[in-house]
């Protein structure tokens, strides 16, 4: 086990939305860890709960900090986890089922819980077993197709849930193959939701004292952002293709090479007013008096031809400088960014997107609070992501009051592994 | 505090009690169309002719109406609609007396806006102490870019959505359906509720303020930690991903269209490979894995480090598999793939998900009265289901200014004579 770093005592008393509210977290991968991040920045306490003999896979991918790998190393863990106690537990244990048990009913207001339906159940913190101890208690359990139907114990990640949520199927060219978004986009629609369902059962039960059990299928959050093309075709039998970067009333619509090496701009022109302003900044050449190209359905009508002759211009320019230019002219216009370009960007810089925080393996490195700001409760990143058990023997001791014989029995045991 | 008169009400709505002003067009309607599903009150405050994004297709019968309008109809249901001429000065007196009796101003107005106006959060705060305001904006109230254009291809494109997204030989692309603003709406809704539950502590509202930008970039998963640790820029592939030094498939064609899924090492393979090769062995398509037939998932984790593998390697496994898959359709391998356990997925179009099976079984889709076109229409359900309180659609979107006289007269108190002058003026 790790030597405890105790949190410092916080000095002035800020407010925080969340205070006083406890969250035994027993989620991984994506939209569990994020949502109760976001709580914790908002000043909840969070206790992250996890183990190494079924390490969060997060934990044992890249980005490692200079290529070396390390359960304690990983970006992408850290990302998702700051401001959190961490404590490690083999819940396949009994003594460790039966300490987590011990921390819901003696101090947890909510349990967070994101692996396949059944496990919680296996180890005996199912809602119904804890709601029997803990009335009030607020459960809310996340997975990738929800806790009932047949398909709800199929194992699965973002990954190919961006997939099956259809997202996919509309990115990309349509003489292509589909272009799977990178990254887990259905982790990223579903995480705000789990987090706004959370919010709303917790005024809820502030009004009423009453407690509840929310499950959130990562599938069906993500359907809400393709409610409309999911209409089309019930309504009106139309199924939704590729379009690449195509809008059916706007031209030139499209992401433009720029001067280096994979350097782009998107330039994105509705009305006639942003047609002329973009032709002036363009010097007015002579291409754009062509009457084909003086109408929005004619730039339509002739659209692949005008994206190459506006490439033609774009190519001198960097993206950032192209950008400025245009959208000082009244041109929606902006770079491509890639992560590199990501941390440089001035307004992202200037909104305070990027907080450094020191972890005590991966040295000082980004994190990222939430994306909106409370004017008088602004968040707070109050500490780097846990080590696997940095907290086990804070948690026990100061929150769970264990003597220091139970904690040595729980070790031998091997329960806080 | 307004909400006070409201509090009596036992209904199993979180959010029944709680007034919300919706001002916003297609860069905020999803944020407060969550509201209204979990109960809120929410009035949709439109300009005299109808919100401008009623004309975002796709549309009903291919009609192109503002009352037609698809996109508005998903976004906006459970909302009544007033029509209201803010920048009059008798538009923005009525507004001021909306806001006493509210909860919640949800706005997505360039910043400034209303503040000009004599609107903004330190005017309405003025009139009510506890109202929350919050504002949606491409790039957030301050900066250097917060008076630019952002429609949702710059939006992707400044958020680092569009670099990773489409085929490395092209330009990088967005989702062909937009998405940013639902992003920011979505988180929105979250910064909303948290300012909401301070106020049911303190009694004290605030001003959430919102970055479509930022949101965005919290889809990246961890493109910026990627840079930040290793100095690596991911990029786009299309349907292959880099793992490592080998490009591996994420989607792969099949008989009828694509199916999701990866080889990779480690846990996810030991899951996945063993029953898929047993598979592929009884239908004598081994191919590649013939040497690994009788592998069990142990041998997944400990021979196998898919950041190891070769592009050769990768190759021979994948060309033999879409060899396999070439045979079967999306939804033989999907249910085989149930049966089996093995990690993989259809790649869904719009027609797969209205026919997806578990969306069925689980009563996912729900039907909504449209009482003018005689029939219910069918809508994406809820996006977590409750056992204490109850997400709904309480009505279909509205009509342009469809409760106009249901607040003006009934709760406002106007005569039918005021409102004929207010419409003759263009304030309603």
């Amino acid at each position: 086990m790790r030597t405890p770093r105790l949190p410092k005592k916080r000095q002035a008393k800020k407010r925080r939305v969340f205070e006083g509210v406890k969250i035994a977290d027993f989620t991984w991968l994506g939209v569990g860890p994020i949502a109760m991040k976001f709580m914790a920045n908002l000043g909840a306490t969070v206790i992250h709960i996890e183990s190494q003999t079924r390490p969060d896979i997060t934990r044992v991918s890249f980005p490692y900090k200079d290529f070396q790998a390390g359960i304690n190393r990983s970006g992408f863990f850290a990302l998702y986890n700051d401001s959190k106690y961490g404590i490690s537990l083999n819940l396949k244990m009994p003594q460790a089922q039966k300490l987590a048990r011990k921390l819901i009913y003696e101090w947890a207001d909510v349990v967070a819980d994101a692996h396949l339906p059944g496990i919680m159940d296996k180890w005996g913190l199912d809602y119904e077993t804890l709601r029997k101890e803990k009335p009030d208690l607020i459960h809310i359990a996340t997975s990738l197709q929800g806790k009932t139907g047949s398909y709800s114990k199929m194992p699965g990640h973002g990954i190919v849930g961006v997939s099956l949520a259809g997202f996919s199927e509309i990115t990309g060219w349509p003489d292509r193959e589909p272009a799977v978004p990178t990254g887990a986009l259905s982790d990223f629609i579903t995480f705000p939701h789990m987090l706004t369902a959370l919010i709303a059962a917790l005024i809820y039960r502030r009004k009423t004292g009453r407690g509840q059990y929310i499950e959130v299928s990562q599938l069906e959050a993500s359907l809400q952002f393709l409610a409309p093309p999911i209409m089309d075709y019930m309504i009106n039998g139309q199924i939704m293709g590729r379009v690449g970067n195509r809008c059916t009333n706007a031209a030139p619509h499209g992401i433009y090479r720029c001067l280096g090496n994979d350097k782009w701009c998107a330039i994105a022109v509705f009305t006639d007013q942003e047609w002329h302003d973009f032709c002036r900044v363009m010097g007015n050449p002579e291409w754009t008096k062509d009457h084909r190209f003086a109408t929005l359905l004619g730039r339509k009508e002739n659209e692949d031809e005008l994206d190459a002759l506006v490439e033609s211009w774009t190519i001198n320019f960097s993206p950032v400088e192209l950008m400025n230019t245009l959208q000082k002219a009244g041109v929606p216009a902006g770079a491509v960014h890639n992560g590199e370009d990501l941390l440089a960007d001035q307004q992202l810089n200037h909104r305070g997107t990027y907080v450094t925080l020191e972890h005590p393996e991966i040295g000082p490195h980004i994190y990222q609070p939430p994306p909106f700001r409370l004017s008088k409760t602004p968040h707070e990143l109050t500490m780097p992501a846990p080590c696997l058990g940095q907290h086990n023997e804070y948690v026990l001791k100061e929150i769970l009051s264990m003597s220091d014989e139970e904690i040595a029995d729980l070790l031998a045991a091997g329960a806080l592994e | 505090m307004a909400h006070k008169t409201r509090d009596n009400a036992t209904d199993d709505k979180a959010l029944k009690v709680y007034r919300v002003l919706d001002l916003t067009d297609d860069g905020g309607m999803y944020c407060a169309k969550v509201l209204a599903d979990l109960g809120a009150d929410v009035i949709k405050i439109e300009k005299p002719n109808g919100d401008p994004s009623r004309n975002i297709g796709p549309f009903y019968k291919n009609m192109p109406h503002p009352e037609r309008s698809l996109f508005w109809w998903a976004y906006n249901t459970s909302k009544r609609s007033i029509t209201l001429n803010i920048e009059t000065s008798d538009g923005g007196k009525i507004f001021k007396k909306l806001v006493k009796n509210a909860d919640i101003v949800v706005e997505s107005f360039h910043p400034g806006y209303l503040d000009r106006l004599g609107l903004g959060y330190a005017a309405l705060s003025e009139i009510n102490p506890a109202i929350i305001m919050t504002s949606i904006t491409p790039f957030g109230q301050t900066g250097p870019y917060k008076d630019w254009k952002a429609p949702d291809l710059v939006g992707c494109a400044l958020g680092g959505q569009a670099f990773v997204m489409g085929d490395d030989d092209r330009p990088p692309c967005r989702i062909s359906f937009p998405q940013a603003y639902l992003h920011a709406g979505n988180h929105a809704a979250s910064g909303t509720l948290a300012a909401l539950y301070y106020r049911e502590v303190s009694g004290e509202g605030q001003h959430v303020d919102v970055s479509m930008q930022e949101s965005v970039v919290w889809t990246l998963m961890n493109v910026i930690q990627f840079w930040d640790l290793m100095k690596f820029n991911m990029f786009r592939g299309g349907a292959t991903r880099q793992m490592g030094t080998p490009r591996c498939r994420v989607a792969f064609p099949c008989k009828d269209g694509h199916v999701a899924f990866l080889i990779a090492g480690g846990q996810l393979a030991s899951i996945s490979m063993p029953p898929l090769i047993k598979w592929m062995a009884e239908e004598g398509m081994l191919g590649a894995f013939e040497t690994m037939k009788d592998w069990g998932p142990k041998d997944w984790i400990e021979k196998v480090d898919a950041w190891a593998l070769t592009q050769e390697q990768v190759d021979a496994w994948e060309g033999s598999l879409i060899k396999f898959f070439a045979t079967k359709t999306k939804r033989e391998l999907y249910e085989e793939a149930l049966r089996r356990r093995i990690i993989l997925y259809p790649v869904s179009t719009m027609k797969d998900l209205v026919d997806n099976a578990q969306l069925k079984e689980r009563d996912f889709w729900v039907k909504v009265g449209h009482p003018d076109l005689g029939e219910d229409i069918t809508y994406a359900g809820a996006p977590y289901k409750m056992a204490g309180l109850s997400w709904g659609i309480s009505r279909r979107a509205p009509l342009i200014g469809e409760h106009n006289e249901e607040i003006y007269i009934g709760e406002l108190g106007f005569s039918e004579k005021d409102m004929r002058l207010l419409k003759e003026a263009g304030v309603i």
